[in-house]
């Protein structure tokens, strides 16, 4: 896996897996990767995903059946959209403020743009 | 598992390597080892494994003294040295030779490595060329399932895709009971392998800690500028600022960058032991 610059690798790790489940590739109750075999695949510390898998767990987005293994919580999307915009809300977010400010660009301005968007990108959603 | 006490070393009287060392380290983590050209890596690696005796001081393994060179410590401790030599035999000769000195030696395992690995089987050991003699010692010290694995530069010589492999396998290789040591100056093929870092420099062991605690009390990242910046510790231009290394004051989790980290380290080796005193 190609990671990024910026985050701490256990974080990256824990988008990839919530990822793999909002895509449904990974659905709830069922079997996901062990923690040997997901280390093994992105060539990370097998700790490392540990952490990540003890991060979702306290998150209630998997959870550990002794002997089996991990598997995404029945109500895991509806936690992973909490989680992401939580931390949308409290790291993006706020250098889109700042970027908002630097660049002079009023929150008007900002709407129709926003309006725009939403209707070019996600037409049939409106 | 390792244990180091007032351990101290040199070639000769005069040229003392390192001082009064004091080192523990627990299995089920990846460790390297990381210090300047001459800084005593391969010298200390070499301590534990009983091929140099401390001049002074205890080393303990896995419960025993390295330099007695018991054999049931020399089982349980595979050493991959950075010059290798190997004996012109096949690797099935090789195999019948070596593996009998360890009896954790999982054959089945090794030959999958040897196919993952892409290394010609038949062919004598002297026929290969320099990387594939690593890698055919690299599968070796993996298969013997040693509780300590030292390996000296074990990249040293690997292609680009081995690289990638050789990040693979050793990942797959740890479970909570071995302990495997690195050294390198190739920190970019150790990234996101090893999860605890020690660096040795000027006689001593200047940090010893988990890439989780760094992350905890170091910030990796781009500042706009560093002037008036007390928090910096090391920091370079780069295209949007300056790339930095600064105390955590915000508890953001960054990604460790082990270069720029290996240079703040030996910039600042007191301000890094007054933050990561406590």
């Amino acid at each position: 896996m190609e990671f990024k610059d910026k985050q701490a690798i256990y974080l990256q790790i824990a988008d990839y897996i919530c990822e793999q489940i909002l895509l449904g590739k990974w659905p709830p109750g069922e079997r996901i990767p062990s923690v040997r075999d997901l280390a093994t695949m992105m060539e990370v510390n097998p700790n490392t995903v540990m952490r990540t898998y003890e991060f979702l767990q306290n998150k209630e987005i998997i959870f550990n059946k002794r002997g089996i293994g991990y598997s995404a919580d029945d109500q895991a999307n509806n936690k992973i959209l909490a989680y992401r915009k939580e931390r949308f809300l409290t790291t993006e977010l706020p250098e889109v403020f700042k970027n908002l400010y630097l660049l002079d660009i009023g929150i008007q301005e900002l709407h129709t743009l926003y309006q725009k968007f939403i209707e070019e990108m996600y037409p049939l959603t409106k | 598992m390792i244990h180091l006490n007032q351990v101290s070393f040199g070639y000769g009287k005069r040229n003392k390597l390192f001082e009064n060392l004091d080192l523990h380290l627990e299995a089920g983590h990846i460790y390297g080892l990381l210090g300047k050209n001459g800084a005593g890596k391969s010298s200390l690696l070499r301590n534990m494994a009983g091929l140099l005796f401390p001049t002074s001081g205890r080393i303990e393994v896995a419960g025993f003294e390295p330099r007695k060179r018991q054999p049931a410590f020399l089982q349980d401790v595979f050493f991959l040295p950075e010059e290798i030599y190997l004996p012109s035999v096949t690797v099935d000769k090789y195999l019948s030779l070596m593996a009998p000195f360890y009896p954790k030696f999982d054959e089945q395992l090794f030959r999958a490595y040897i196919a993952e690995l892409d290394i010609p089987q038949g062919n004598k050991l002297t026929g290969m060329s320099y990387g594939q003699k690593k890698k055919v010692l690299i599968a070796f010290a993996l298969a013997t399932n040693t509780r300590l694995l030292i390996m000296d530069e074990p990249t040293n010589g690997l292609d680009i895709p081995s690289k990638s492999q050789f990040r693979r396998l050793v990942s797959s290789a740890l479970d909570k009971d071995r302990l495997i040591l690195i050294s390198t100056h190739q920190v970019r093929d150790l990234d996101n392998l090893i999860d605890a870092i020690i660096i040795l420099e000027d006689s001593k062991i200047l940090i010893k800690h988990s890439l989780d605690t760094i992350s905890e009390r170091l910030c990796f990242g781009t500042l706009p500028s560093i002037e008036y910046d007390n928090r910096v510790l090391y920091s370079e231009p780069s295209l949007r600022g300056y790339k930095a290394v600064f105390e955590n004051s915000t508890q953001e989790e960054s990604r460790v960058d082990l270069e720029h980290l290996f240079n703040a380290v030996i910039e600042n080796p007191q301000r890094i032991s007054q933050i990561f005193a406590y």
